[in-house]
């Protein structure tokens, strides 16, 4: 088994998925939930290649950098496939209930399950990325495939929204584009780990790592970049609310990490800082307006705002422990907000609506839910025993080690003030509001799956010492940060 | 894994799998849903009973589970964990049976009992805990289970004092945590040990040892209720009295106190606390916590409430026992441990007898009350004399060492506190009995319901005699072989012995 070329499969069977779903629409249910399950089985072989020999690299078709294509593959690729492919595999099965009825009809059902089989191997192809141009590419796809699963739910929010995000979208690979082609004219290289040995600071390296940045961090939603991913996320079908908010904008830290960690190491502190700066103002301003909106959906976007924010403090403590804190963050930031969106949309299918203050009759009669919703909330405010925990608890310890105790503010009032929003929602599950309501059943698979990605941000929260040994396979954070 | 490392898991399991099943069952299912809780609870006591059994002859119970690296969930049996582990096992199976009884025919029990059972699975877990980070992680989680109980009802009311509850104890959850991290950047360790694993850290860290030791005690304060900190406490009891009982004898309330003597014994030690000075001006906050609490106690109408306020109080003298920094005034605030929940729990389940039966919930309303029910306000009185220090009453018991102890180590200041707070207490409680014994009934209950030829139901009203026996009991035989006395000797001589 140890032959197998994993790495290619894993790009080339979601691929093959969306083809077939798209030639054969009428069974693009079944077709989605195979590949779906294929995928998490051939990211498990890929695991396991890993784990065994460490960490991997593959020249597609035998032609190795600078001239063809290479895949690589360590332990921080792995978990992101890791990531996806779970969290893939919920969403794929929680839109098989969600896309089957009336109200989206086999028209969306039909556009859904090829485009969303198209993100994700963008998805996976980006993560196996060895070079920057590829990035690039997979960046760009992704955007896309986003796009048009925004613009799904049909109506003048969704398409406005979708727009917004396409012109943000192009702007910021835009950017990145510039960055990368600076890069390749003065290095002659596109590869991480020729550029890695060849990169010294320059002006037009300077000019590089800016424009990359700037456009990474675009397409991240960092504050105050995040002015477009609210309506975005909010408008979408819940399923793709789910994975645009666990999932796509992940990518794009992923590739920025990958950067400043294997060919930007000369960054300097003051850039560190200014981006741990802006994440602390993302958590305090996601946080505050997340407690101000009056619809669900919108609340849980506001507070992707705030997670994502999360993630730039690790830069500013510059620690192993602060990178895996981060990046454990993003894991079960991951996990909890899929459940969140999911729960969102059983509400909105329940009920027709997501408004908050009436939000007690479908609650009430959805204790799975409910359930859902209470238990990623928990993992979002970072309490116990859950994966938020976890990863407060890896950047509270860092900011302190690093003397940066600040820092740790931040983690402390993000951590309140989701707190007071998760619990504002929780609360009117204890209302004694008995009045009858127009329903709809919601499929049990809907329920069912929220509940599953809840109980798995929970489950993280137990199962870390194994998952941030992944990290070690061939890990790009001990080259400067030794100690 | 072996026996030794799975039972401090299974008496967790004990009562977290039958509340995880008790929460998918539906409201009919009472039969089902009684046979688990009982079943739950008899089996946690009986596992309980083998740890005693295997502590005692030298056995070592001890859970490890990787959580992070470098830290571990640890769950360990040692003298001081089994004292609140045996405390929480019995008052829980008393607790569950008056629950029964006293939510029958109410919605949402499967939500109730599931969440009560999450609850008491966090207390042990609590008691359990080997190092600050697991004991964190359980202190967290009984927050999390005892706020679904508070606003049970669902009134408006209700819903404020929960939100009340939330504030006040996700704030200081995240106090204790952010002290927890700080202690592990300095020390590298966070394992209970006797005599604290600090004093060997350099002077020059002194200082933020001294920080450290205020969040965590603030933190902790929250759920113990010392002032200022304790303004959910009297808003909590809104919850339905089961919940009540069991937040002010054993589950919350009883953590935060406990968490206060794991934090001077086993991080900080007896001896290093006092070293840095930190130990007087716990013992003067908690000094005044004893007044103020009887003082507000004095002026409450609400049975509830005046109760709250005299947990508030009671609960205190550990924190006061434990900061007195003497052998003896600890095994003092050890054993107090104990009988307040005893005699706590006996209070709450009569006024829950007396709220149930005949609708009464404010003091001026049980004028002769006792003719009424007997039985439920002669458990009453014991509790209220066991809680003004009346000898041969467990609390007699309590005050009698912190007053000794506190001799012992020349604070004569505590003796006036003691006689003060007793005085209060007669004042507050006393009115009470002499209202219900020998005033004249006012003619109608406020909102009666008749059971036969018995006062009320033998589900509420078994749990209030048998903790009043258990106060009757605990007093006599304090000094017995294997008593109270002996255990708590045992548990400060770790700490004290040269």
């Amino acid at each position: 088994m140890s032959d197998i070329h994993w790495p290619v499969i894993v790009i080339l069977l979601p691929l093959a998925g969306g083809v077939a779903c798209f030639l054969w629409p009428r069974r693009s249910v079944l077709l989605g939930l195979l590949t779906a399950l294929g995928v998490v089985a051939c990211v498990a072989g890929l695991g396991w290649q890993v784990v065994e020999q460490g960490a991997q690299r593959y020249a597609v078709g035998g032609w190795g950098a600078p001239l063809g294509i290479d895949l690589y593959a360590d332990g921080l690729s792995l978990l992101m496939l890791t990531v996806t492919a779970v969290v893939g595999l919920g969403i794929s099965v929680y839109s098989s209930g969600y896309f089957e009825r009336a109200r989206y009809g086999q028209d969306r059902a039909r556009h859904f399950w090829p485009v969303w089989m198209f993100l994700w191997t963008a998805l996976n192809a980006l993560f196996l990325s060895a070079d920057i141009f590829n990035l690039y590419v997979t960046l760009e796809l992704l955007g896309l495939a986003a796009v048009v699963l925004v613009a799904l739910a049909g109506g003048a929010d969704a398409v406005s929204g979708a727009m917004r995000y396409l012109l943000v979208s192009l702007l910021g690979s835009l950017f990145y584009l510039l960055g990368v082609a600076l890069l390749y004219h003065s290095f002659g290289s596109v590869d991480i780990a020729i550029l890695a040995e060849r990169v010294e600071p320059s002006p037009a390296v300077w000019a590089a790592m800016g424009l990359m940045i700037a456009g990474l961090l675009l397409k991240t939603a960092l504050f105050p970049l995040h002015f477009w991913l609210p309506s975005a996320h909010a408008s979408a079908p819940a399923p793709v609310s789910a994975l645009l908010s666990a999932l796509v904008v992940k990518a794009s830290f992923y590739i920025l990490l990958r950067l400043w960690l294997e060919i930007f190491p000369f960054a300097n502190a003051a850039l560190a800082q200014l981006l741990g700066l802006l994440g602390a103002a993302a958590v305090f301003w996601g946080g505050f307006q997340a407690l101000r909106q009056t619809r669900l959906k919108m609340l849980i976007a506001y507070s992707t705002v705030a997670q994502l924010g999360y993630l730039f403090l690790a830069f500013p403590l510059a620690s192993i422990t602060g990178w895996t804190g981060a990046l454990y963050m993003l894991l079960s930031h991951a996990a909890a907000k899929t459940a969140m969106f999911m729960a969102a949309g059983n509400t909105l299918y329940f009920g027709g609506h997501d408004r908050i203050a009436d939000l007690d009759r479908a609650v009430q009669r959805m204790p799975l839910t409910m359930t859902a919703f209470a238990l990623a909330g928990i993992s979002i405010m970072g309490l116990p025993p859950s994966g938020g925990f976890i990863a407060k608890w890896l950047l509270l310890e860092a900011a302190i080690r690093s003397g940066q105790w600040w820092w740790g503010g931040v983690l402390i009032l993000g951590g309140l003030l989701s707190a007071a929003w998760v619990f504002k929602v929780v609360g009117y599950a204890f209302t004694r509001s008995e009045a009858p309501h127009e329903a709809r059943a919601v499929p049990a698979t809907m329920e069912w799956t929220a509940l599953l990605m809840a109980v798995l941000a929970i489950l993280l929260g137990l199962f870390a010492p194994w998952l941030l040994a992944l990290l070690e396979i061939g890990s790009p954070f001990n080259r400067e940060n030794a100690g | 894994m072996n026996w030794d490392a799975a039972l401090p898991l299974l008496v967790l399991a004990s009562s977290l799998l039958p509340g995880l099943v008790i929460f998918f069952l539906t409201e009919e299912r009472v039969a089902t849903r009684t046979t688990l809780n009982l079943a739950g609870a008899v089996l946690k006591l009986m596992l309980v009973g083998v740890m005693i059994w295997g502590v005692f002859h030298g056995a070592h119970y001890e859970t490890r589970l990787p959580l992070l690296p470098g830290l571990d969930l640890l769950l360990r049996a040692d003298s001081l964990s089994m004292l609140f582990v045996v405390l929480s096992s019995i008052l829980w199976l008393v607790t569950t049976v008056y629950a029964v009884g006293y939510l029958e025919g109410s919605p949402n029990r499967s939500r109730f009992f599931g969440f009560f059972s999450l609850c008491v699975t966090a207390t042990v877990g609590v008691a359990l805990a080997g190092n600050l980070i697991t004991f964190v992680l359980f202190y967290e989680l009984l927050t999390l289970a005892t706020y679904p109980l508070i606003v049970h009802r669902g009134t408006d009311e209700a819903r404020r004092a929960g939100r009340t509850y939330l504030v006040y104890t996700i704030a200081g959850g995240t106090l204790l945590l952010v002290g927890t991290v700080w202690l592990y950047t300095l020390s590298g360790t966070l394992e209970f040990t006797a005599r604290g694993f600090l004093s060997g850290l350099d002077a020059t860290h002194h200082w933020s040892l001294v920080v450290i030791f205020v969040l965590l005690v603030a933190g902790l304060g929250v759920k113990a209720a010392l002032i200022p900190l304790h303004g959910w406490l009297p808003q909590a009891m809104v919850a339905p009295a089961p919940v009540s009982a069991l937040l002010h004898a054993v589950a919350v309330v009883k953590a935060g106190a406990f968490g206060i003597v794991r934090v001077v014994y086993d991080v900080y030690g007896m001896q290093f606390s006092a070293s840095l000075g930190v130990t007087l001006p716990l013992a003067i906050v908690a000094a005044a916590t004893i007044i103020y609490g009887s003082m507000r106690a004095l002026f409450q109408d609400d049975l509830k409430r005046r109760l709250a306020f005299s947990t508030v109080s009671q609960v205190a003298y550990i924190v006061l026992g434990i900061a007195i920094a003497g052998p003896i005034a600890a095994v003092g605030g050890l054993v107090h441990l104990v009988h307040q929940g005893v005699m706590k729990i006996t209070l709450f389940f009569c006024a829950g007898n007396l709220a149930e039966t005949l609708g009464i919930h404010k003091v001026s309303e049980m004028n002769g009350v006792g003719r009424r029910m007997p039985w439920t306000m002669t458990a009453f009185t014991v509790g209220v004399f066991g809680m003004i220090g009346v000898p041969p009453l467990a609390g007699f018991i309590s005050k009698w060492y912190l007053g000794l102890g506190a001799l012992d180590v020349g604070q004569g200041w505590v003796i006036f506190i003691l006689a003060g707070s007793s005085l209060l207490n007669a004042a507050y409680f006393l009115p009470i009995l002499y209202a219900a014994w020998f005033k004249a009934p006012a003619g109608t209950w406020p909102a009666e319901r008749s059971f036969g030829r018995r006062e009320t139901a033998w589900a509420l009203l078994a749990p209030p005699l048998v903790t009043a026996f258990l106060t009757l009991a605990l007093g006599l035989l304090a000094s017995a072989p294997f008593g109270l006395l002996q255990w708590a000797r045992f548990i400060t001589r770790l700490e004290y012995a040269p």
